[in-house]
């Protein structure tokens, strides 16, 4: 696996694409910081072209590059290599390198700056780790959309679905639900809804500490203990695991049934 | 002989005035193992205007009277412990000091309001340098008047409201400084009822149970270069009118009904030069007119400003709004407030003439806080790509806030 | 016996592909699979390949059934059909790739040699044209030294040169004792190199034997009408 992850990886960073992420990131971190001169600003902000644009990006990247290197699968899967080792290799690859893009685009300027000295820095690696969560995430979903259906179009389509849906579709059931049933206690179902929903979860994992005295202005319980203690920081952090786990076990079992 | 009996009597004028000095301020040391080892009798056998020097110990002691004008002074912190037996010092007399104490062990009642330290109509006090711990009630002003309460450390360990007391309280009484003063882990840590003419400055109010500050139908008190922390809710003004606030700090005051500050039915106040920072709400105002808020900033509240209940004629001007959730938020379609000349850290508008002030009016109030007003759940959504969508259709054309509830003169740049 | 295929199944949705095929393949031997479009002989060498994966039946390869491995794939050397590789890379690197990958010896130098490569080496491969791209396959899959060849389509695109050069190779590596089984719709090209033809007609083999078996069965003189003769009926 770590040899298809290697060529993957060598074969994505010299991609176009892959300077085209870097470069708007780099940008990005640049313009927010040096134009602005504000790093809580530019955190807010980035926070929002985080939770959007990464997992698009992620959906978009993880499709393209399936059905890009579908011969050089072919290739690879007739030499003595397990095949989940195959699939696997692709998906950290793809995942590494978008990961590594975001990573040094934003940090970067960020290190330039001088985040380092500023005490903004944890707010910023989380940012980042949730970025690269979402990445990982949102390429595997990509992937086993990609590997379930043949046809270019419509896994291309799907894909995007999948991302509109959990970007906003979601969120907008989601309000509805709450302002229909709001006589009930709806505690738990809040917080089952936003574990439900990865981008959600990484929303409230950086609004934990960007905007958590807002949250703690609920009265709900349940409530109160996620957002009141690091228990909420952990749980988190723990679906947003598993999230990640699971698109690569589908990818596996898909994998491992999959004629070609 | 005729000269001389002058002179004997010039003599005796002489003495008999030293005399009398030295019986007008007679000092009285007291300590364990002393002559005097009791505050309680010291005091009975000290004439007025007397010091009364209590050495480093421990004086199991309660229900002391001060009855008359004496200087109570402490030296090493001497412990008076109430045993948790009743009230500790009741000062009845006008022009007592006292200082530098370490007053323990207030008898919790649930009758009486027992204090560590009660004034009782007096005037001219002056109680400084104390330390008061395990206590009830810390001091406790009863309809007194031109005092002071200066540099005191008040720790309680309060855990329910109705068995705690309050750090400071004024009650009937004017005219007072409460100044560098410590209360910490109390119901309320300063609280005034019906007094007017107070000065409350530099004090730190933190850890408390309800109000780091409560003032109740008490008019014309001024409050300066406090900070109130970590409290169920920093300071709450009701029914109280002329209340000049100014340089406080107001930080960390979290919770399902903690703000900053709460205004309720409080007119023609001033609030100024304030700092809200990270509090669930800055400032909850709820039927409150007149009131002018200048150049305050808000840090990373939850709401910076809720507007609950009708409001009118308040000016928000020169004030930063800074990375708060939601800047404004209101419950009614009407509104009678100027926002003017603030700095909003969410401002998106541009400034072409170059004058420092956006050429785009700056709408404060979110669609989004309407919808979290109805269904507190829905804080869950905060940021998300939905809501952003809604609210900015809702700035493009407002249908559910007020239209006129706008800045049109934001600036671009950051009050400094 | 190289390869012994029993009863295998192979349906992709309503489409039953292979419909119980019994092989078995012998050693030292160039077979052709022929067949009209869609009779299965794809998915007959992917299924022998592990990358289609049989719904019923078994294969093994080399005494050694191939279910859920993957290490008997060091004795396969494959030419995919579509020479599809990653754009970004160059021929070198992807010859040394591959090599890598199967982590075996190879002898890909005499093999650029023969193909005239040498100018390309350096280019990135989404720059060359088709049949430069099939000569690099072409050496991607002989310059190891497994017992089993598969081929399939190896002469699309390629020059007559090439072509020639192609056959020999192919009759060298029958010379060394290996298994070669080869598709392909030239002709020409199957009568030249093949010993056996193996016939796939609707998912089952249809006919199995020499050139001169299948002239005989179709009393027919020219391969090729051998070929377009045989489902006609006319030999039954």
């Amino acid at each position: 696996m770590l040899k298809i992850l290697k060529y993957s990886f060598y074969d994505l960073i010299r991609s176009r694409w892959s300077y085209v992420y870097f470069l708007f990131y780099l940008a990005l971190g640049f313009v927010l910081l040096f134009l602005n001169n504000d790093v809580s600003k530019a955190v807010i902000t980035l926070m929002n072209v985080i939770i959007v644009l990464i997992p698009l990006i992620g959906t978009i990247f993880g499709v393209m590059y399936y059905y890009n290197s579908r011969e050089f699968t072919e290739l690879l899967l007739a030499q003595p290599i397990k095949r989940s080792s195959i699939f696997m290799g692709q998906y950290f690859g793809v995942a590494g390198s978008l990961t590594l893009s975001l990573v040094l685009g934003l940090g970067i300027p960020f290190v330039l700056y001088g985040l380092l000295r500023s005490n903004a820095i944890f707010d910023f690696s989380l940012l980042l780790i949730t970025g690269a969560f979402l990445t990982f995430i949102f390429v595997g979903l990509s992937f086993v959309i990609a590997i379930s259906n043949e046809n270019k179009i419509k896994g291309f389509g799907y894909a995007v679905l999948l991302w509109l849906f959990l970007a906003v579709v979601y969120d907008g059931l989601f309000l509805m639900s709450l302002i229909v049933f709001e006589e009930y206690p709806l505690d738990t179902f809040s917080l089952v809804a936003t574990a439900l929903n990865p981008i959600d979860l990484s929303r409230i994992l950086i609004l934990l500490k960007l905007d958590i005295s807002a949250l703690l202005g609920y009265t709900g319980a349940i409530f109160k203990k996620f957002f009141g203690t690091d228990l909420g920081f952990l749980i988190s952090i723990a679906i947003l695991l598993l999230w990640t786990i699971l698109p690569i076990l589908g990818l596996r079992y898909k994998a491992g049934k999959k004629d070609f | 002989m005729k000269l001389d009996v002058q002179h004997i009597k010039r003599i005796l004028g002489f003495v008999f005035l030293i005399g009398f000095q030295i019986g007008l301020a007679n000092t009285w040391t007291v300590c364990s193992n002393c002559e005097n080892s009791s505050i309680k009798e010291t005091i009975l056998r000290a004439a007025p205007h007397d010091t009364l020097l209590i050495e480093k110990g421990t004086y199991k002691e309660f229900e002391i009277l001060v009855d008359k004008p004496l200087v109570i002074k402490g030296i090493g912190y001497p412990i008076v412990d109430g045993e948790k037996k009743g009230e500790i010092f009741r000062i009845t007399s006008d022009d007592v000091t006292l200082d530098g104490l370490f007053v323990i062990n207030v008898g919790v009642s649930y009758t009486k309001d027992n204090a560590a330290i009660r004034v009782v109509q007096s005037k001219n006090f002056l109680i400084q340098n104390m330390v008061l711990e395990q206590l009830f009630f810390g001091i406790y002003l009863e309809k007194s008047s031109h005092g002071k309460v200066y540099h005191n450390r008040i720790i309680g360990e309060a855990v329910d409201e109705y068995n705690s007391g309050n750090g400071i309280q004024l009650w009937y009484s004017s005219d007072i400084e409460v100044a560098k003063n410590h209360v910490q882990g109390t119901r309320d840590g300063i609280y005034l009822e019906f007094s007017d003419r107070i000065t409350i400055s530099d004090n730190v109010s933190m850890d408390n149970l309800r109000y780091g500050l409560h003032f109740m139908f008490s008019n014309h008190d001024v409050y300066t270069r406090n900070t109130f922390e970590n409290n169920g809710a920093g300071v709450a003004v009701m029914f109280s009118k002329f209340i000049t606030m100014k340089n406080n700090t107001f930080r960390k005051n979290w919770g399902t009904a903690a703000y900053g500050m709460l205004l309720k039915e409080i007119t023609d106040a001033e609030i100024v030069g304030n700092i809200f920072e990270e509090n669930t709400i800055g400032i909850n105002i709820e039927g409150s007119n007149r009131i002018k808020y200048l150049n305050n900033d808000f840090i990373g509240n939850g709401w910076a400003i809720r507007v609950v209940g009708a409001c009118y004629t308040n000016s928000f001007k020169g004030n930063n709004f800074l990375y708060n959730s939601f800047d404004i938020s209101y419950n009614s379609k009407l509104n009678d407030n100027v926002f003017e000349g603030n700095f909003w850290s969410s401002y998106t508008g541009y400034d072409l003439d170059k004058d420092g002030v956006g050429d785009v009016p700056y709408r404060p109030v979110k669609l989004f806080s309407y919808v979290v007003n109805r269904t507190p759940e829905t804080i869950v959504l905060l940021r998300s790509l939905f809501m952003d969508i809604i609210d900015f259709s809702e700035r493009v054309s407002p249908v559910f806030t007020p239209d006129n509830l706008k800045d049109a003169q934001p600036l671009m740049k950051i009050r400094p | 016996m190289t390869i012994a295929i029993n009863n295998l199944h192979k349906r992709f949705g309503k489409n039953q592909v292979l419909k119980g095929i019994d092989l078995s393949i012998d050693e030292g031997r160039i077979y052709a699979i022929l067949g009209p479009n869609g009779s299965g002989k794809t998915t007959l060498i992917k299924s022998i390949l592990g990358m289609v994966i049989p719904d019923k039946g078994e294969i093994s390869v080399l005494e050694q059934s191939i279910k859920k491995g993957w290490k008997y794939r060091k004795k396969i050397d494959y030419l995919p059909q579509i020479a599809n590789f990653p754009p970004n890379i160059k021929v070198k690197e992807l010859i040394n790739m591959i090599k890598d990958l199967r982590n075996a010896p190879s002898t890909e130098a005499e093999l650029i040699q023969l193909f005239g490569l040498e100018p390309f080496l350096n280019k990135k491969l989404s720059t060359l044209s088709g049949g430069t791209k099939q000569k690099v396959n072409i050496i991607l899959t002989f310059m190891f030294d497994s017992p089993l060849i598969i081929l399939d389509e190896p002469t699309t695109g390629l020059d007559p040169r090439a072509l020639i050069r192609l056959k020999e190779l192919i009759q060298k590596e029958k010379t060394n004792g290996k298994t070669i089984l080869i598709t392909s719709h030239i002709m020409q090209f199957v009568e030249e190199t093949a010993d056996e033809i193996l016939y796939l007609l609707e998912g089952e083999i249809y006919f199995k034997g020499s050139i001169q078996k299948l002239l005989e069965q179709t009393k027919q003189t020219n391969f090729e009408h051998a070929i377009a003769a045989i489902t006609t009926g006319s030999h039954a």
